[in-house]
C-alpha cells in the first residue's frame, strides 16, 4: 500500500491505494468522480481520458504511483462552474453523444487536440487524432462535427451544405 | 410544428449531464456496504467439471463467500429460458438445453460461469477467483453450426440429437420449385452473415442488494428493459416475487441488443446478496463481455432466385443454418426465423418464396438479437442477390430494381409480412441523386488514372419493426405481449411528467417524448420530465429494441395525450361556460376558439386539482395512463448507395462516400434520426469491413478483445450524406416507422456490392479485410 498525493481538478487530493491500483480506479473509487469511464482493458477505447500535466493520457494505463505528485484533470473539471467548456458545449449542439459512456474521454482528446492544433484542425485530422477514442453509438460523423467546430475550424465541405 | 413541436430540432435535454461527466451508470453506483463479485468461468470450449476446490480461495483476503451452481440449484433459482416457442416443420418444439446461471455437470463455452467469489474489494475478489481450483475432464468442442450438424460432431445437449434445435420453414415450397422450373436465368450465391460482438461501450454490471428486513430485492442493472427483467427473474428464474423486486435501469451506455436478455451474472448477484447478507456488485471487463454478451448474426445460406426473360423475379429460394450458440437466448429462437424469412421478399414483388432454417447448438457464446435482429441478415441475402443477378444479366442494379419493385399497398408478402405503405421509387430516386450515380463512371476513370478501382453497389432495404403486435407474435409463438405502456401526470402547476415503459441508453427519449407534449400543449420541453428504468416509478412495460419506441412506445404517449386533452377541454368548457367542442389548446393557454375567453394551461391543471370547480361527477387529478397495442409492424426502407476506392496494392478499401435516403415514416426530430442512422451505417460497415468474432476449433474466443476485433474508429468512416421523406405509416397515430436499426440493416450490401464491383470479383465475403479483398482481385484460391 502506497500514499498517493495529487492535484484533481484544482484540489489536492491523498489516498492509500495497492501499487497495483490504476489512475481511473483511483479516480472512481477512491476519489468518487465516476465521469471518468472504463470501457475496455487493453487500452484502445479511450473511455478513461483525462489529463495528467496538460496532456491526454489513458488513465487505465498509469498506475495511480506514477500520477503521484501530478496535477490531474477530469471531465467534472472541465466546465467553469455552471459555464459549458466550449468543447462540452459543442458536443451538445452538434449531437456528438448519444449514450454518452464515451462522451467523457471523448471530449478531453478533443480538448488536447484542439490545444495542439487549433484551428489548423481538417477532418483528417480530427479522424486521425481520435485513433484512440471508440464510440459505438455515433458512427463519429457529429463527433467530428463538433470538434471542428469548437476548434474554430472549417467543417467538411459536404457537411458545410447541410 | 412548433419551435419544440414534432419534426423540430431540439437539443438533447439529457445531454448535460453525460458532458459533464455526471452520468450514473450501474458500476458508478455505490450502496453501504456493497461488495464485490468475480466470476469463475470456464476456460474451456466444453467439459465435464470433475470438481470445484474452493478451499484455499475461500481462506483469501477479503473474501465473504464463494457459490456454485449446485448451491443456486438448491435454492430453487430456475434456468435460463428461450421465451419464445418456435416449432420444427414437423411440429416437434424447440429443443431447449438445461442453462442454469452457475453451471453444474457441464459447461459448454468458454467464459461460461460456474461460480462465484463475494468479497471486499473487487481486487480481491479477482484475485480469489483465479485461486478457486476447478477441475475438469475436457470433451471435443464444436463452433461451427455446419460442422455441429454432422455425423460424429460432439453432441451439446441430450435434449438435441445432432444439435439441431429446430428445423422450420416458411413459404410455399411447391409454388417456389414451381416457379424455378420456369425460370430464364437462376442466380445462386453461398452467403456467410458472419459472427459479431455487439460491444457497446459500456460494460455490463449488476448490483444485486437484497433487504433482510423487508425480504425485498433491489436489482440495478444494465438493461434495455427492466421490467421485462422484473418479471423473467420473477416468474422463470425464481429470484423474488415480482411484488418484492426492484429493477432500476439508469443510464445504460448503449444496449444495441445485447441488453435486452437477463444474464447469469444479474441473477447470481440477486441470490448471492440473499446467501451471503451483503449487497453484491459485479461489472464485466471488456474480455468477459466478448465472452458472454450475446453474440450477433452467425449465419450460413445457399440462396437461388429465378427470374424469367423480362427479368421480373419469379421464385426465391433461401437454405439456412443459424448458429444459436451453445445455450438458447431469450430472443434466439425468432431472430433467424420471424424476423428473418418473413423480409426475403424485399421490396420486389416475388410471388413464391420458400425458407428453410435450421438453428444449431455450438460451443460457443449464446447468440441473439443485435441491432437489426434477422433483417440484416435478410436484407444481405436478399440485396446481394439482386445485385449479383443484374450483373449476370447485364442490366444496371437499378433497373432489375425498379422492374420489380412494389408499387402498390398494402401488399401481402408470401412470407407473413404485409407491407403496409411505402414508396420505393422515390427513396431511390433520391439515393441516386444524392450520390451522383450518373457521374460515377467518369469517377472511376479518374480513379483508374490514379492507379486505384472505384465501385459502386446499392443496397434497397426494406425492415420490419416497430415490434410488434401481441396477437400476432404470440400466435407465433412469444411469451409476451409487444405492446407500450406510457402515463402522463399532468401536476397541479401545469408542468409534466411522462412515465414511459421504454428505456432510452442513446435514444434521446427524454427529448423526443417531451416534443410530443410541446406540440400538443405549446409547453416548452424544459417544462416536460421523462421518467424511466424504474420499475417502481413507471408501470409494466416491455422496453427499448427493435426500434419500437417511436412507434409504440409514442403512440402509447399519444393515447394518454388524448385523454389528458379531452379532460383538461372538459374542465375549461365547464369554467369558461362553453361548448367542450369549441375549446382549443395551444402555446399554453386553453381558449374558447373565435373569441378571447381563456385559461392559461397552469390554471386549468391547478383547477383539477383543487377540485373547486369541475363538472359534476368528474374525479380530480390529471393523470392519465395508456397502453398500446401495435396492429401491424411497421416498415422502414430505404436506399444506400455506397462509393468506394480499392487500392489494388495493398487491398485496403476506402469509402469514398455513402448516401442513406431513408423513410421513417414521421420523424420527430431529424437531429436524432440522422444520428440513429449514422451509428447503424457504422455497425453496418463495421459488419462489411472491419468486425468478425472467431472461435478455433477447440472452442477457444480468438477475437476477445479490441486487439484482435477491429472496432470501427473515426478514420475507418466518411462523413454520411443522410436524407429522409415520409411516407406515413398508416397504422399507428403519429405515422412513425422508426430509425434505430435501419443503417445495421441496409448497409453491409451495399459496402459488398460496391467492393466486388471495384474489384471484378462478385466471390467476397464479410468482413472485407485488405487481405480477402487482395486476394479476390487477384483471384488467389
Amino acid at each position: 500500500m502506497t500514499e498517493v498525493t495529487m492535484t484533481v481538478n484544482g484540489r489536492e487530493m491523498k489516498g492509500v491505494v495497492e501499487d497495483r491500483t490504476l489512475l481511473v480506479q483511483f479516480l472512481r473509487e477512491n476519489l468518487g468522480l465516476t465521469g471518468t469511464h472504463v470501457g475496455c482493458d487493453t487500452s484502445q477505447c479511450g473511455a478513461c481520458v483525462v489529463h495528467v500535466d496538460g496532456k491526454a493520457v489513458k488513465s487505465c494505463t498509469m498506475l495511480a504511483v506514477q500520477a503521484s505528485g501530478s496535477d490531474v484533470l477530469t471531465i467534472e473539471g472541465l466546465a467553469n462552474g455552471t459555464e459549458l467548456h466550449p468543447v462540452q458545449a459543442a458536443f451538445r449542439e452538434h449531437h456528438g453523444l448519444q449514450c454518452g459512456y464515451c462522451t467523457p474521454g471523448m471530449i478531453m482528446t478533443a480538448v488536447d487536440l484542439i490545444r495542439q492544433h487549433g484551428s489548423a484542425l481538417d477532418e483528417k485530422a480530427v479522424r486521425d487524432g481520435l485513433e484512440g477514442n471508440i464510440c459505438r453509438c455515433t458512427g463519429y460523423h457529429n463527433i467530428v462535427k463538433a470538434i471542428l467546430a469548437a476548434a474554430g475550424a472549417a467543417q467538411p465541405q459536404q457537411v458545410a451544405a447541410e | 410544428m412548433g419551435v419544440e413541436g414534432i419534426g423540430a430540432k431540439v437539443l438533447r435535454k439529457e445531454d448535460r449531464r453525460f458532458i459533464t461527466g455526471r452520468g450514473r451508470y450501474v458500476d458508478d453506483m455505490t450502496v453501504p456496504g456493497m461488495k464485490y463479485a468475480a466470476f469463475v468461468r470456464s476456460p474451456h470450449g466444453h467439459a465435464k467439471i470433475a470438481g470445484i476446490d474452493s478451499a484455499e480461495a475461500a481462506s483469501m483476503p477479503g473474501v465473504i463467500g464463494i457459490l456454485t451452481g449446485e448451491q443456486l440449484q438448491g435454492d430453487g433459482i430456475g434456468n435460463l429460458i428461450c421465451g419464445w416457442g418456435v416449432s420444427s416443420k414437423d411440429g416437434t418444439p424447440m429443443k431447449m438445453g438445461a442453462w442454469p446461471a452457475l453451471a453444474v455437470g457441464t459447461v459448454r463455452h468458454v467464459g461460461q460461469p460456474i461460480a462465484v467469489v463475494v468479497a471486499d474489494t473487487q481486487l480481491q475478489a479477482r484475485d480469489a477467483a483465479e485461486a478457486v481450483e476447478v477441475s475438469y475432464e475436457e470433451l471435443p468442442a464444436v463452433v461451427s453450426a455446419v460442422d455441429a450438424l454432422k455425423d460424429g460432431a460432439p453432441q451439446l445437449h441430450p435434449e438435441a440429437p445432432g444439435n439441431l434445435i429446430f428445423d422450420w420453414e416458411l413459404g410455399d415450397k411447391a409454388a417456389t420449385d414451381a416457379a424455378f422450373s420456369g425460370a430464364a436465368h437462376v442466380t445462386k450465391l453461398h452467403i456467410v452473415n458472419n459472427r459479431l460482438v455487439p460491444n457497446p461501450m459500456e460494460p455490463r454490471a449488476a448490483l444485486g442488494v437484497y433487504d433482510p428486513a423487508e425480504e425485498h430485492y433491489t436489482c440495478w442493472t444494465t438493461s434495455q428493459n427492466p421490467h421485462v427483467a422484473r418479471l423473467v427473474m420473477s416468474a422463470f428464474y425464481n429470484v423474488a416475487p415480482e411484488h418484492k423486486l426492484r429493477v432500476i435501469a439508469p443510464d445504460v451506455g448503449g444496449g444495441f441488443g445485447s441488453k435486452i436478455y437477463i444474464y447469469p451474472e444479474e441473477i447470481v448477484c440477486l441470490w448471492a446478496s440473499k446467501r451471503t447478507g451483503v449487497p453484491v456488485k459485479w461489472t464485466s471487463d471488456r474480455t468477459e463481455a466478448f465472452l458472454t454478451d450475446a453474440h450477433g448474426r452467425d449465419h450460413v445460406t445457399e440462396v437461388e432466385m429465378a427470374l424469367d426473360a423480362d427479368h421480373k423475379i419469379l421464385g426465391l429460394k433461401v437454405d439456412t443454418i443459424a448458429n444459436l450458440g451453445a445455450y438458447m437466448s431469450l430472443f434466439s429462437s425468432a431472430t433467424p426465423t420471424y424476423l428473418y424469412a418473413t423480409l426475403l421478399s424485399g421490396q420486389y414483388d416475388i410471388p413464391a418464396i420458400h425458407a428453410n432454417v435450421r438453428a444449431v447448438y455450438t460451443n460457443t457464446v449464446p447468440v441473439d438479437a443485435y441491432r437489426g435482429a434477422g433483417r440484416p441478415e435478410a436484407t444481405f441475402v436478399i440485396e446481394r442477390t439482386v445485385e449479383t443477378a443484374a450483373r449476370e444479366l447485364g442490366i444496371s442494379p437499378a433497373e432489375l430494381r425498379r422492374k420489380n419493385f412494389i408499387r402498390s399497398f398494402p401488399h401481402q408478402t408470401p412470407v407473413i409480412m404485409a407491407y403496409d405503405a411505402g414508396d420505393f421509387d422515390a427513396t431511390l430516386d433520391a439515393g441516386m441523386k444524392a450520390a451522383d450515380v450518373a457521374g460515377f463512371e467518369t469517377r472511376r476513370a479518374e480513379a483508374k488514372q490514379r492507379g486505384k478501382l472505384r465501385g459502386l453497389g446499392m443496397s434497397c432495404y426494406i425492415e420490419a419493426c416497430g415490434i410488434a403486435p401481441s396477437k400476432a407474435v404470440g400466435s407465433l409463438g412469444a411469451g409476451v405481449g409487444l405492446w407500450e405502456s406510457a402515463e402522463v401526470r399532468v401536476n397541479p402547476v401545469g408542468t409534466v411528467e411522462i412515465l414511459t415503459g421504454s428505456h432510452s441508453h442513446g435514444q434521446g427519449h427524454e427529448t423526443t417524448f417531451a416534443q410530443l407534449v410541446a406540440e400538443r400543449f405549446g409547453l416548452p420541453v424544459a417544462n416536460v420530465q421523462v421518467i424511466h428504468g424504474d420499475t417502481d416509478k413507471v408501470q409494466f412495460g416491455m422496453g427499448t429494441y427493435g426500434s419500437r419506441s417511436g412507434a409504440v412506445g409514442m403512440s402509447a404517449i399519444h393515447k394518454a395525450l388524448d385523454k389528458v386533452e379531452a379532460k383538461a377541454k372538459k374542465i375549461a368548457a365547464h369554467v369558461l361556460e362553453a361548448d367542450e367542442g369549441d375549446i382549443v389548446i395551444e402555446n399554453g393557454e386553453v381558449k374558447v376558439a373565435g373569441t378571447d375567453k381563456k385559461l392559461a394551461w397552469h390554471e386549468v391543471c391547478l383547477g383539477a386539482y383543487t377540485g373547486h370547480n369541475l363538472p359534476d361527477g368528474m374525479e380530480p387529478g390529471l393523470k392519465e395512463g395508456a397502453f398500446y397495442d401495435p396492429t401491424n409492424f411497421t416498415f422502414p426502407a430505404g436506399c444506400y448507395i455506397c462509393e468506394v476506392e480499392v487500392d489494388p496494392d495493398t487491398g485496403t478499401t476506402e469509402i469514398v462516400q455513402f448516401v442513406a435516403a431513408d423513410d421513417f415514416g414521421r420523424v420527430i426530430n431529424p437531429m436524432i434520426v440522422e444520428g440513429q442512422v449514422h451509428g447503424g451505417l457504422a455497425q453496418g460497415i463495421g459488419q462489411a469491413l472491419l468486425e468478425g468474432a472467431h472461435y478455433d476449433d477447440s472452442g477457444q474466443l480468438v477475437t476477445a478483445s479490441y486487439m484482435d476485433y477491429a472496432m470501427p474508429r473515426a478514420w475507418d468512416l466518411p462523413m454520411f450524406k443522410v436524407s429522409t421523406n415520409e411516407t406515413l405509416c398508416p397504422g399507428n397515430p403519429l405515422g412513425m416507422k422508426g430509425c434505430g436499426e435501419a443503417g445495421a440493416i441496409g448497409s453491409p450490401p451495399a459496402v459488398i456490392n460496391a467492393i466486388t464491383d471495384a474489384i471484378g470479383n462478385n466471390d467476397l465475403s464479410m468482413p472485407a479485410t485488405p487481405q480477402k479483398v487482395w486476394k479476390a482481385l487477384h483471384a488467389v484460391a
